[in-house]
């Protein structure tokens, strides 16, 4: 019932909505056109597929579940060094991989800081390797990206809610019955979704924590038939598995939230006289200090590898930093564009925006190694792939940062949209005005933590890089794994910090950039 | 006017006077694997020696590592680029051929410095190594496989589907064992810490001390002597024998360039290209150079027996081998 009206925002949206579909299913599609002959899914197909399904939904269970509290005591808490916090504890999702995971064990490991204080009283070293070792590693990696969001959604509570609550003279109870449930289970639905999508494509922490070959992922099949068979129709149905597993969970996920309507605030900060009971402080200040703890233990542990290295670093570093913080500009400008023009489609066209959303998650499951390869086979008949590696990756980490940044906008849009929608329209508000006046000064939190997420992912990420890699133009990344393949672990250290210190710069210039009146 | 007139014939004349400025080198294009290319493998010195004799220019281009290059040629096809291909292992050989891109090297008259003799007419050595074991000196460690399944030594090692040394492993023990290969891998299921995507995780872990022992090459030690004077870490010599890896390179049949690629290939046996080897590669060269390996060389373990399946054998071998340790490790 209904036409739908041809606007320019629904233009948009339609054309950046096709994109990521041409980057994550055309590139399957090339490489199925590519393969000769059927395919057959063995069991070890299948049960890589069980493993993977299982792993995801139970990090992104717990992470989720540990999020909540950690969020709620950052939202209620004043305190010096809060802003620094927020920012580091995004750390360990924007590392490569390999550091992550080589940081973590040099805290939990066999040898690692817990295990030596564990013989120092005499218990055996802990045992990491396992299904409880995958999730821990995904938890530390996805803690603090489903912390920064449930975090925006409680922010996004107007103050006057809680000023009101207070002259009510709500107890806590009441306050988390009435306001922060409804916000949750807005907010919630999604951000476990996300969660789930980027543990589904995890592939080498999966492997390397769980011990053994129980442990495969889907994406490891990909690698197993791509690799070792040449097994094209094999790698891209397992391609084609992946993304719509996703895209179940991404469905199933946006239908379960319900947006919470809140009604039109005035911008004030926020005070929380319910926050001042002394037993809410402990609590708060004991989840703060364990995030905190489990989180920046292993990144210290990155440092402190690789601090002695900074000083002989080798001189090709700062031509590759440069290189990454080039493509990192570029994805940033990108994503921007892309998540802007789904955002504004999908809250001012609902009907056709349900089918947008879920679109722009797939791209976190796609297959690293099938888009790589269908890039390959679009772009190989046509010019040199080497030529174009640069601004293929900032592409493909785009769309990869795509889905982080629906999450932050969407919500705060459909705000934006619910508040001052009816305002806007009955003043005539279109177009530019609207866009300049409105929408981007009242999303730019969201638009910073998205461009903060998108520019330091993007540094840290091998993407499809090295498929398409031109020997004299490595990346930060790609410039690690190379020395790391050539013995030099130490001078590997060393570059680790260093792309962790330009990661977490990128990070908070725009992430600060995007902060309004202080709040987070 | 006057000025635009002259620009816009200065503009005109400028496409010919490019040709005559831009001297045209004949490109010669190699395809090989990531870390040789990287400024601490061998490639830089390779290109600088080779384009000092061929009037050429060389051009590497990377890709992933020796599996993933086979991969990209099967992508290419006869459309590729490339003109030589260095990197592949025994282990891809059988495969590569069977894409009949490759052209016949010529090069019979060679005499490789090798423990198996080369009759391969198409694939040429460049270098080797045995895969083996690194552990620290002074600690207690195995010698065979069956005591390494009987002792609480842990191990790191790579997945076979992901890593050639993970692949390189899994033909060890089968051609060390054949039928009995999966009940060692089940005798080693409790010693094997976990199992990663490729050598440099394993390799780090095992420095940060996650393991006794990681799965790596005789030649790696050689490594920690010469670069960091570091004579801790040595390989485990094993009784069964050990598992070689040869590295080979071809010319690609269809180039324009075939010559040019023959000549490389010479170049690739010459001391010029051999001995860049073994400080940048950390294998053994194909044909020891003249000068001898470096001093550090000298310390590294030479097993008795070199295992090694032949080219036709090594396909069926790897997916017997693969089905068997799935099942041995429990999955």
């Amino acid at each position: 019932m209904g036409r739908v009206a041809v606007t320019r925002t629904g233009i948009a949206g339609v054309a950046a909505t096709l994109a990521v579909l041409a980057l994550t299913f055309g590139t399957v599609a090339a490489v199925l056109i590519r393969a000769e002959g059927g395919f057959r899914l063995g069991p070890q197909d299948w049960a890589a597929i069980r493993f993977t399904l299982w792993q995801a939904a139970l990090s992104a269970l717990l992470s989720v579940a540990l999020a909540v509290p950690v969020a709620r005591a950052l939202a209620r808490r004043r305190f010096p060094g809060r802003a620094v916090l927020v920012t580091l504890m995004g750390a360990p999702f924007i590392l490569p991989v390999i550091v992550a995971v080589l940081g973590l064990l040099a805290v939990f490991g066999r040898s690692g800081w817990v295990s030596q204080a564990l013989g120092l009283i005499g218990f055996d070293p802990i045992g990491i390797y396992g299904l409880h070792g995958v999730i821990l590693a995904h938890v530390f990696f996805n803690l603090p990206l489903a912390t920064r969001l449930i975090l925006q959604g409680w922010l996004a509570i107007p103050a006057e809610r809680f000023r009101l609550a207070a002259t009510l003279d709500a107890t806590p109870r009441d306050i988390s019955r009435l306001l922060e449930r409804p916000m949750l289970r807005a907010v919630l639905p999604g951000t476990f979704m996300v969660i789930f999508l980027i543990c589904t494509t995890s592939f080498a922490v999966a492997l390397t924590l769980g011990g053994g070959p129980r442990a495969t992922t889907v994406e490891l099949a990909i690698y197993h038939a791509f690799r070792l068979d040449f097994d094209l129709s094999r790698a891209a149905v397992l391609a084609l598995i992946q993304l719509a597993m996703s895209g179940a969970a991404a469905l199933i996920a946006l239908r379960i939230a319900v947006p919470v309507v809140t009604g039109a605030g005035l911008d004030r900060s926020v005070r929380r006289w319910d926050a001042d009971r002394l037993a809410l402080r402990v609590i708060d200040a004991l989840w703060i200090t364990l995030a905190a703890t489990f989180l920046l233990t292993p990144l210290a542990a990155i440092a402190a590898r690789g601090l002695p290295a900074l000083a002989d670093l080798p001189v090709q570093v700062w031509a590759a930093a440069w290189r990454s913080l080039w493509v990192a500009g570029l994805s940033v400008a990108v994503t921007l564009v892309l998540a802007l023009a789904m955002t504004l489609a999908i809250v001012r066209h609902p009907r056709m925006g349900r089918w947008m959303e879920p679109v722009g998650y797939l791209a976190i499951a796609a297959s690293p190694l099938v888009i790589g390869t269908g890039l390959f086979l679009i772009l190989f008949p046509l010019t040199d792939p080497v030529a174009l590696a640069l601004p293929v990756t900032a592409l493909v980490n785009a769309v990869m940062a795509l889905p982080f940044a629906l999450r932050a906008l969407v919500p705060a849009a459909a705000e934006v949209e619910s508040r001052f929608g009816r305002l806007a329209d009955s003043l005539g508000m279109t177009g530019t005005a609207r866009l300049t006046r409105l929408t981007l000064p009242r999303l730019r939190r969201p638009l910073g933590f998205s461009a903060a997420l998108a520019g330091a992912l993007s540094m840290g990420d091998l993407g499809v890089v090295t498929l398409f890699a031109d020997p004299g133009q490595a990346t930060l990344p790609l410039l690690l794994y190379r020395l790391m393949a050539a013995y030099r672990m130490d001078q590997a250290a060393g570059v680790a910090l260093l792309l962790l210190g330009l990661s977490l710069a990128v990070f908070w210039i725009f992430d600060r950039g995007g902060r309004v009146n202080a709040d987070v | 006017m006057f000025h635009r007139r002259a620009i816009i014939a200065a503009l005109a004349a400028l496409p010919l006077a490019l040709p005559a400025a831009a001297q045209e080198k004949p490109v010669l294009t190699v395809y090989t694997y990531d870390s040789f290319v990287s400024e601490w493998g061998p490639g830089p010195a390779i290109e600088t020696a080779f384009e000092a004799i061929c009037a050429c220019d060389l051009q590497f281009v990377a890709a992933g590592d020796g599996a993933a290059l086979l991969a990209r040629l099967r992508l290419e096809g006869t459309r590729t680029k490339a003109d030589v291909v260095l990197g592949l292992d025994t282990n891809l050989t059988h495969a590569a051929a069977e894409t009949g891109l490759f052209g016949l090297h010529g090069l019979g008259d060679v005499k490789f410095d090798m423990p198996v003799e080369w009759e391969d007419d198409m694939f040429v050595p460049y270098d080797w190594s045995y895969f083996a074991f690194v552990g620290t000196r002074g600690a207690d460690l195995p010698t065979d496989f069956r005591a390494l399944g009987a002792s609480d030594a842990k191990i790191l090692i790579q997945d076979p589907r992901s890593s050639t040394p993970g692949l390189g492993l899994l033909l060890w023990i089968k051609a060390a064992y054949g039928d009995e290969a999966q009940a060692i891998w089940e005798g080693l299921a409790d010693n094997i810490v976990t199992v990663t995507k490729g050598w440099s995780e394993a390799y780090g872990m095992f420095l940060e001390g996650e393991a006794d022992m990681v799965l790596s090459y005789t030649t790696s030690p050689a490594y920690h002597v010469i670069a960091e004077d570091d004579d801790t870490k040595v390989a485990v010599p094993f009784s069964e024998g050990h598992y070689l890896q040869v590295e080979v390179a071809a010319s690609i049949a269809s180039s324009d360039r075939i010559e040019l690629a023959n000549d490389f290939l010479r170049f690739m046996v010459t001391d010029a290209f051999q001995s860049v080897i073994p400080t940048t590669n950390w294998m053994y060269p194909a044909v020891t150079p003249t000068g001898g390996l470096p001093e550090g060389f000298d310390s590294l373990i030479v097993p008795d027996t070199a295992l090694l399946f032949g080219a036709d054998e090594a396909d069926h071998a790897r997916d017997v081998a693969l089905d068997e340790w799935l099942t041995a490790l429990g999955r």
